[in-house]
Formats: C-alpha cells, structure tokens, sequence
C-alpha cells in the first residue's frame, strides 16, 4: 500500500525532479573525493557544503509550498520550525562535544557553564543519543505546528489573520530564544560542533555524507508530498484552498485535513533545520525572524506556488543570487531581493514553472467557454 | 510697574549691603576655622552655625570637602583647588581669586569623623535657614535622609519659624524621621509618636515607606513599633496605587506610541484590505524626514530649534504621503483583493526602502534633539511625567480625532467609505476610485510619517526603525479588528497596559512574549478581534 | 407537532446580527421524502435559515431537530453533512481547478476523515456511481474539463450532481435556476423532482414559474417567520402575502 501511495504521487514532474536529485548524489560525491583538485571539474567542499545549504532552503520551500500552495495557509513563520528542527540537531551536536570545550565541563556545555549553571536543564536530557535527537527533529516542530494549528484551525482563523499570528509565533520564539535563561545558548545560539555520529564534522567525508543525507531527505519529502496531493487528500486540500465551506457542507472535516497538512509541513521544516545546521555550524536565535520566514515565503513564489518543484527551483535560485550578491555587490542585494518581490507578484503569479502556462493563457484564440452538454459530439475520453 | 520696578531694586540693594556686612562679621570665624586643630575647628564651626547665616555655607562646604587650607605665609584660610603641580587659591567667604600657590606654601585643614557630623549638622541647620525656599526644600530632604539627631534643634527652630506649606511639612517630615528612629523615640508619648508616624506616611513616597518598615523592625517600643506598622500597611496601599496608576501612565504612553504607528495601518489594512508590510519604512521616512528639517535649522536659524518639529510634521506627512502615493500607483493597484500578495510586493518594497535609506545616511543612527518645550519633567501626585511622553500622548489622540474626523465629516472620508463599502457602485456615481485609493493609500502613509516625527523623539532614528514597530502595530489592529478605527484605539491601549503591568513581573521580554501568545489566543477566540463586524458584512 | 416521524423540525428560531433579527421565533416541519418550496422578499430569512440547519450560523434561541432526535445546533457543519444534509449554494461553487470528475469523486458518498482519503482508492461501485450522475446531469462529456472552465448553467448542474453523489437525506437549493435560460430552468426544475421521493428537498427560490413548475407545497417568510404555508394558489391569494411579497 505504501508502495501505491508513493507510485500514486509519480509524474513527469516527479520524474524530472527525482532524476536530477539522484544525478546530485551521485556526482557530488564523485567531483568532490575522487576527481583531483586541479580538474576542472573538482568541487570544493565549501560548494559542497553552500549547495547542501540551498537543499536545505528547498526543503523549506517544499514544505512551505505544501501548506500555501496546496492549502492556502500562507505561513510567515515556517522559519520557526525550521529553526526548532535545526536547535534540536544543535542539542545533539553540543552533547556531542563533551570534556572538548573551552570549559572542558563533560556535561554542561560551555554556555551553560558560564552562566553558572550547576547541572542539564530536564529539557536538554536524552538529546546525547542520537536517535532521541533525530525523533525530536520532527515531534518538536510537529507537536508546535499541532498545538497552534489545532486551536487556529479550529477557531477558523484564516487569510491574512493567520498569516499575522504565525508571524506572532515565530516574533515570540525569537524572542524567547535570546533569552539566556532559556537554556539554548541565548543570543550565540549552539556553535563550535566538534562531531557527528563519531565523525569528525569538518572532514570532507562527513560534509559529502551530510550533501547526500539532505539529496535524500529532499527526495523522500519530494516523494511524500508528491503521494499526498495525488491523493484523494490532496484534492480536498486544493478544494478547501478554494472554497472551503464548500468542502465543510460536503462533510469534510476541514480543519483537520489542514491539520494534518500544516503538521506534515513542519516536520519536513525540521528536518530541514536539523540538516541545515551541521552544514553551516551554528544555530543561533536570528533563524526565528519573520524576515527569514518572509525570505522562504518568496522562494516558493519565484518558482510557482502549488508545483512543489517551484518551490525547490525557486530556493535554489534565489539563495545562488543572495551569494552572489552578498559577496559581489552587498548594497545591491536588498534592493535585488525587494525588487524580486514586487517583480514577482507583479508579473510572476505563478513563478517560473508557471510561466508557460501563463504566456500560453495570454495567446489568442483560446475559447474557455464550451458548448451546453451535449454528449454526442464532444470528445469521450473515460476517467 | 515702575513703582514695582523701583522698589524691587531697593530691596536687592539692601539685600546686597546686609550680605557684606554679614560676611564682614564672619571673616574672624572662619579664620578660627583654621587654628586649634580638631577641637578648635570644632568650635569655630558651632559659632559659624550658631551665626546662622547662610554665607557661612559654601566655607563650611569647602570644608567638608577638604578644600579649605590655610596659607602658610600669613595664616589666611582660603579655598584650594588643585590646578596641575599647584593650587589655585580663592577667599573662602568673598570668592575673589588670590592666586596661585605651591603645594608646599598651604597646608589643608582637616576633618576627622566627629566634625564630618558636625560639618553635616551645621550645614543642615545653615541651610535650613536660608532665605531661599528650594535651599530649605531640599535641607529637609537632606535632613530627612540623614536623620541626624544635631540637627534637631535647628530643625525645630526653623519649623517654628517657617512660611511656607510644603517646606514645612518637608521639614515636619524630616523632624518625625529624626524622632522616630534616634533615642528620642522611648522618651516621647504614645500620642507623639502617633503623630510622628503620620507625618511620615503623609510623605507617601517608597522613603517613607523604608523608613517605616526600619522603625516597625527595629528596637523600639511596642507602641512606636505597632504605630509604624499600620503606618506601614496603610503607605504600602497608596504605594500600590500610586504604582498603578504610574503603570497606568506608562501603559498610555506605550498605548499611544502603539497607537500612533498603528493608525496610519489601520487605514490602509482596515478600510482598502492592503497589507502594508513597508508602513514601518513610511515611520522611518517621517523620522528621517524630522532630521533633515532639524539640520536645516540647526545650520540656518539655530534660534528657531523649538518650532523645527511643527514643520516637521507637515513636512513628514507630505513626505510620507507621497513616497505613499507612488508606491500606490506603481504597485499596489494591481494587488487589490489580493491581500497576500500585497504583503509580499510591500515586504519588498520595505527592503529596498531601508537599503535606499541606509545608502543615503549611513547605518547608525541619527540624532534628532527635542525642542525645550518637549524635555524635561513634573510631578503630579505620587507620578512622574515626562513632557515628551505627554505631548506624545497628546498627539496620538489629536492626530486619532483628527483621522476620525477626516472619515466622517469631509467628502474626502465620505468618499473613501463609499470606496470600501461599494467599489463599482462608487464608481458609477461618478466618484473616481483610482484617485480615492491612492489618497487613501497616501492618508495613511502621511500619518506613519507623522508617527515618525513623534517616534524620532524616543527611539533612534536608524534605517531599522520602521521594523521595531511593523509587526506591534498589525497586532494592534488585528487585536483591534480589522477596518474600525475605535477597534484600533482600545487594542493599542489594551496592549500597552497589558505590555507595562506584565513588565514589573516577567520583565520586558518576557512581557512582550506573553502579550504575543495573549494575542494570539485572542484571535482563536475572536478570529475578527475585537470589535468585529458580523453578519452579512462578513461574508462580503 | 411533535418531533418524532419528522425529517427536519424547527421550534422558535431566532437569530440576530447586532440588533437585527434575521430569524424570529421561526417554526418549519418537513416530513421525510417532503419537497417544499420557499419564497419570500429579500431580507425575509431564507439563507439564514439554511445557515441555521447547516450550522453555520448558531442561533440564539430555538430547537433544530434532524430525524426527530438530533440536535442540529450543537453539531459543526462538517457533522451535519455527514447526518445526511446537503446544501447547494446561491452563486454555483464548484472546485475550479478540478475536473468535473474529481468534483463528484470528492462529493461522493464515502468515508470523510483525513487518514481514509490519503489511502483512497476508488472503487467499480463508486466509478458507476459517478457515471450515472454524470448521465443524470448531462456532463459526461465533461468529465475531464476543469470545473472552472463550465458555463454558469453546466456549473449548476454539477453543483446538483455533486449534492446527489453526496447522497443526503435532506437537500438545501438555494435558487437553483438564478442566471439559467428558460429550457434550462426547465430541465432543473424535472431534475429535481426527479430527486426528491429518494430525498427531501427545501428549495428556496424567487422565480414564481420555477415554482409552479415545482408544484409543491410553499412556504412564505418575511421578516424572520413564516406568514403563510400551502399550495402555490392557496398563497398567493392570501391577502398578507400579496401586501407584503407578491403585491410588490
């Protein structure tokens, strides 16, 4: 059944996006270990290391395109999971260091042991295995999104509302987080890892490892996404986007199909973070800004909302710019970002995947209005 | 008035020749201040308070500083102050300059403890005297902090002869602290005791209060100690009331800064369904544009500073309203009835703002001074107000009535509601819509540039101004609800108050933290805030 | 009348929007396999009263019953769908961007909660099912086009087929004809007597020959109440009905 449901989710689209993440693991890996450092065609771990960040982003993006693009929730606070995914990883890998920091306190990490704290809060027990950490990444960010959307959804709190106490949710959390006395390491956050699983974090094996990790975590929520809104699911998702009190009159439960969605979508944002997070190094409360959160937001549209690769391609493009821009030309890069915005809703509703679509609607000649029903002269094609 | 004038200078005349011969009278005094050692300095310094004048006091000051020296040469006490390797030296009592010597040519005159009490005593007493009121305002204060039982007699020869009120009561106040907790307290009757109490809980103030709760805790007698403890419970209420009320105040004041960045908002979001994401940016262009009004005057008619924030603020309403209007016409009138995505096209357009602003100005922050009129601060009852918080207050409302107004008596607002209510209708009565939204559109950004002249006043002008307040103000007028402008005044008022009467028990983050999560309840359990329309409305 | 044996059983239902009473102590009583007309001027209290019964709008006071013994104003929408209570929309909502298929696979009779869906899988019945309704309202043909790309009246017509796959009890119209040509009100008003029998039907409707066409039993609101009830003739000699509705 399971193999169903992911056969279900399989288009030409899929297709495409699954073949060049499946070309990505493999010659990554190849370019970056074994093709020698003077080849052209030698990867650097650093670029290793930048497009596993961008993987990370398009995971994101996945995920936020799930929620707006399929369900309508247009989310300002998807970096609030994303960053609780990324601290639970940050936990694990600051347990990891033990006697190792400046402080050479076995348990504590050094923060902790500069404020003076004598033993672990309750809440950091359990994250020195990794795969409590690993199940945290998802119920963290799952049990939040649960909580808020289960109130939320249940109130009926839509549109524009919505949008505004998502934001309300990630402001408190990042507030929250640069508090010392919270316990994760205040305005530095979690840094200084050491390593892995055992593996020494900066070695280049582990970086490839982690590139690979993140193609598969991408391909998997690809295939996961993909499979639900060819679902039956899926097209009560699209249909309460739309109309939703429609739906409601139907019998549907409205609220928790956007439940489950919006829950599915936090727990890839976790992931997202908590793979984000060994590649970059650092984790600090900065990740919980609604800007950050609006940055994800224009991904998706860049790309096309509602396409699931939009988001991806979009994430991808966007953030190769902000390097770009960032290293070359860095007064530029906000006026390119917010001219991005306003080009892009301006002209790109539906992003880059939608252009054709877009260009095609505009072409003359096109009649969308069709003949009264009349069963004998229109075309017979069976469901 | 002439007259007036006259017999003024008369009186300053007299003043000044009685002054002279005092100071005449004093010369041996002081001069004894410097022979004896201790005791001999002792005693010249009881004579100097028994005079009771208070010339006496800048030499005893001196003293107490450790500024006085005698000159070696011939014996003369003057005023040492320290200029490089030497001293310049001053005449104690007439403050002419007499030169400067080497440190070896004086010699200091010193104090021990007992004549620090002495010094501290006298000058009590001296000052207690004198014929200024601010002068004998704060002795008492002074002598109510130190509670120096010397000062006592003075203390009472004075309140004897005091004219005004509230120096008396100062001095009372100061008498009573002075009784209660020196040894005088097991000699006094209940009733003096009694009396002492009240006098110190009419003082109202957390002083007070300390000193209560010493007496209450300390070795005295049952009667003084039981006295001071129902003088203490009644202070601690009227402590608490007085806090509230100041949290009162504060809870305005955030309200109305709330207010002020939230109104321009509610226009736009309230009454054309525009989601303004760069209104921060339009209060930043306002406190900007107070800046480069204030440099204007600052290098042309440095005389007028006063008056620069009244041009300021047409000028950042015009400012404001314009940047709002192009940024009306060029984007956000494709987006109408597109709410989410004009929150992305104006989220871009705040970023490009601020870097515009950050590439012109630089990234620190501006300073923009407050005219006379808008600093300082008084007293009213047990508050503290400040001028500039007061005028903040008093702008947000006048510019809320002036808004309100604006949509209900002119054809403008007329036509604006028109717009909200009935688009196509409007437009076939002959109203033109394109032109009635981008005023609307510019309304609202001017008066987020008047918010910026009154935020430059107590926040730092920098190009992230704008973002400190974007997200408060939707919380305002989404706790408010949404496209009424009553909606927004009671939410910025309510959020403040909360915000400033959590701030005393979680402190300010955590304040601020559970004003969100209350917000964000609210919304599940009015997902319209609070004054929603309902009905028919709704739906539409 | 007691509650027992009916379908659907109103009692004194008020509801008021700030002030304004768009229901006032509103009594109505459908018995299973009952088709009933409802007309009245604008403002009298008919969408509300489909609001009521579907629960989107509570009302203050007032007893709702379906089949006797449910509670309906303690109930959300989604359950009450669920009893068997179908509504079908004043301005026709399809879910555009589906096909026509989709939009009866979606209506269909089947289990509604989220897990049953994600594993759905359609089944021969439900495939004839969809085919017959199809037939039913003449959208065969259409059955791969975008609902959004129909015509008003086609959008009519699958919104109808969409109620019959949902397979209620009770069906909600509300002014099913509004915007159709003649021959087409025409076909609608067939349909829907071809429907009820199986179900009951409440259809609420201005156009009087649609109506006639009908030829069942009417009820007149306005004002929140009923202020008549019986044949098409009957009312519309009454003397209260013409002042208030008819006359106008």
């Amino acid at each position: 059944m399971l193999l169903r449901f992911f056969l279900m989710g399989l288009d030409r689209k899929a297709g495409i996006v699954l073949t060049i993440l499946a070309i990505l693991a493999v010659a990554v890996p190849v370019m970056t270990l074994w093709v020698p450092a003077d080849s052209p065609f030698h990867l650097s771990v650093f670029t290793v290391s930048l497009l596993g960040k961008y993987l990370c982003f398009a995971l994101l993006a996945l995920a936020l395109d799930l929620v707006w693009g399929y369900c309508g929730i247009l989310s300002l606070g998807h970096a609030a999971f994303f960053a609780l995914g990324g601290y639970a990883m940050g936990m694990y890998l600051m347990r990891q260091i033990g006697p190792r920091g400046v402080y050479g306190n076995p348990v504590l990490p050094d923060f902790m042991v500069f404020l003076n704290w004598k033993e672990l809060p309750w809440y950091w027990l359990g994250f020195d295995h990794f795969w409590f950490a690993a199940l945290m990444v998802l119920v963290v960010p799952g049990a939040l999104a649960f909580a808020f959307g289960w109130f939320a959804f249940r109130s009926r709190v839509t549109g524009v509302y919505l949008s505004i106490i998502t934001q309300a949710l990630t402001f408190a959390l990042l507030l929250a987080f640069f508090r010392n006395d919270m316990g994760f390491g205040g305005n530095n956050g979690l840094t200084d890892f050491k390593d892995i699983l055992g593996y020494d974090i900066q070695a280049d094996t582990t970086r490839v490892t982690l590139f690979v990790a993140t193609v598969a975590a991408l391909a998997l929520s690809y295939m996961i996404a993909s499979g639900v809104i060819g679902s039956k699911l899926g097209k009560v998702l699209v249909a309460l986007r739309d109309a939703e009190s429609r739906v409601r009159f139907m019998g549907y439960d409205t609220e928790s199909y956007k439940l489950f969605a919006w829950t599915l979508s936090a727990c890839m944002a976790g992931v997202a973070g908590a793979l984000y997070v060994p590649q970059v190094g650092i984790i600090n409360p900065s990740e919980f800004a609604p800007a950050s959160s609006i940055e994800a937001v224009i991904w998706v549209a860049v790309g096309g909302r509602g396409t699931l690769a939009g988001g991806i391609l979009g994430a991808v493009l966007v953030n190769m710019g902000k390097s770009y821009f960032t290293g070359a030309l860095p007064e530029l890069w906000l006026f390119a970002l917010g001219g991005l915005f306003v080009a892009v809703t301006l002209f790109l509703p539906k992003g880059l995947l939608g252009l054709g679509a877009q260009l095609k609607a505009k072409l003359p000649g096109r009649n969308k209005t069709s003949p009264l029903p009349n069963a004998k002269t229109a075309d017979q094609k069976g469901a | 008035m002439r007259r007036a004038l006259r017999w003024l200078m008369a009186v300053c005349v007299v003043v000044a020749t009685s002054t002279a011969a005092l100071a005449a009278d004093l010369r041996p005094l002081v001069q004894a201040l410097g022979s004896g050692g201790y005791s001999g300095t002792e005693k010249a310094l009881a004579q100097l308070s028994e005079a009771g004048d208070p010339a006496a006091v800048p030499v005893i000051e001196a003293l107490q500083a450790g500024d006085l020296y005698v000159r070696k040469a011939d014996g003369t006490v003057v005023v040492a102050r320290k200029a490089g390797d030497a001293f310049t030296l001053t005449d104690p009592l007439t403050r002419a300059a007499l030169g400067d010597a080497p440190a070896a040519a004086v010699e200091k005159i010193r104090i021990n403890n007992s004549l620090r009490r002495a010094i501290s005593a006298s000058l009590g007493a001296l000052t207690l005297m004198s014929p200024d009121t601010g002068v004998r305002r704060s002795a008492a204060d002074a002598v109510f902090k130190s509670r120096d039982a010397q000062a006592l007699e003075t203390l009472n020869a004075a309140i004897a002869k005091e004219q005004d009120k509230s120096v008396r009561a100062a001095m009372e106040q100061a008498r009573a602290a002075i009784l209660l907790t020196g040894e005088a307290a097991s000699k006094m009757s209940d009733a003096e005791i009694q009396s002492a109490t009240d006098t110190l809980a009419a003082r109202g103030d957390r002083d007070a209060l300390v000193l209560l709760n010493m007496v209450a805790g300390s070795g005295a007698s049952d009667v003084t100690k039981r006295s001071a403890a129902a003088a203490v419970s009644t202070l601690e209420q009227k402590l608490a009331f007085w806090a509230a009320l100041q949290n009162l105040w504060y809870g305005l004041s955030l309200g109305s800064v709330l207010l002020l960045a939230a109104i321009g908002l509610a226009v736009t979001f309230g009454v054309m369904g525009v989601i303004n994401m760069a209104h921060g940016e339009m209060v930043m262009i306002g406190a900007y544009t107070t800046f480069l009004v204030q440099e204007f005057f600052r290098a042309h008619a440095p005389g007028l500073f006063d008056l620069s924030i009244l041009v300021a603020l047409p000028a950042a309403f015009i400012v404001s309203g314009g940047v709002g209007i192009i940024i009306e016409r060029s984007v956000i009138r494709w987006l109408y009835g597109r709410p989410l995505e004009t929150l992305l096209a104006t989220w871009g357009l705040s970023l490009a703002l601020q870097q515009a602003v950050r590439s012109i100005f630089g990234p620190t922050n501006r300073e923009v001074g407050a005219p006379s009129w808008m600093s300082g601060a008084f007293e009213l009852g047990g508050l503290t107000i400040t001028y500039g918080r007061l005028w903040i207050v008093i702008f947000a409302f006048a510019v809320f009535g002036a808004l309100l107004v604006a949509l209900k008596r002119t054809w403008f607002g007329l036509s604006i509601r028109a717009v909200t209510q009935n688009r196509p209708m409007a437009n076939a009565m002959g109203i033109r819509t394109a032109r009635v939204d981008a005023l609307t559109f510019g309304l609202g950004s001017g008066i987020a540039g008047l918010a910026g002249v009154a935020l430059s006043q107590i926040d730092n002008v920098s190009p992230n101004l704008g973002q400190g307040y974007i997200i408060d103000s939707f919380m305002v007028v989404v706790f408010g609800g949404v496209g009424n402008l009553w909606g927004t005044l009671v939410g910025a008022l309510t959020l403040g108050s909360i915000n400033k009467f959590l701030e005393p028990y979680a402190g300010a983050v955590l304040g601020k933290i559970l004003v969100l999560i209350f917000i964000i309840l609210f919304i599940q359990r009015r997902p319209r805030g609070l004054f929603a329309l309902k009905g028919r409305a709704v739906e539409a | 009348m007691s509650a027992e044996s009916t379908l659907l059983y109103l009692d004194g239902v008020s509801v008021s929007f700030d002030g304004f009473k768009a229901l006032n102590s509103l009594s109505l009583v459908m018995m299973p396999g009952e088709m009933r007309a409802i007309i009245g001027p604008n403002g009298a209290g008919k969408t509300t009263m489909m609001d009521v019964i579907t629960g989107k709008t509570r009302p203050d006071t007032g007893t709702i019953l379906f089949e006797g013994d449910t509670d309906l104003t303690r109930l959300r929408e989604a359950a009450i769908a669920n009893l068997g209570i179908g509504r079908k929309f004043q301005r026709p909502t399809v879910f555009e961007p589906h096909t026509v298929w989709d939009n009866l696979e979606l209506a269909l009779k089947a289990p509604r909660r989220p897990l049953k869906t994600l594993t759905y899988a359609i089944s021969r019945d439900d495939r004839s099912r969809i085919e017959e309704i199809l037939d039913i309202t003449r959208l065969s043909a259409l059955r791969n086009r975008q609902a959004g790309s129909l015509s008003h009246g086609q959008k009519q017509w699958l919104e109808i087929g969409m109620l019959l796959a949902q397979d209620p009890k009770l069906l909600l119209v509300d002014e099913p004809v509004a915007g159709m040509t003649d021959a087409e009100t025409e076909q609608t008003a067939e349909l829907l007597c071809s429907i009820a029998g199986k179900h009951s039907v409440i259809v609420v409707e201005h156009d009087m020959s649609f109506v006639r066409a009908l030829g069942v039993k009417v009820t007149v609101l306005a004002e929140g109440s009923v202020l008549a009830e019986g044949s098409l003739d009957a009312v519309s000699a009454n003397q209260q009905v013409i002042d208030t509705y008819l006359g106008r």
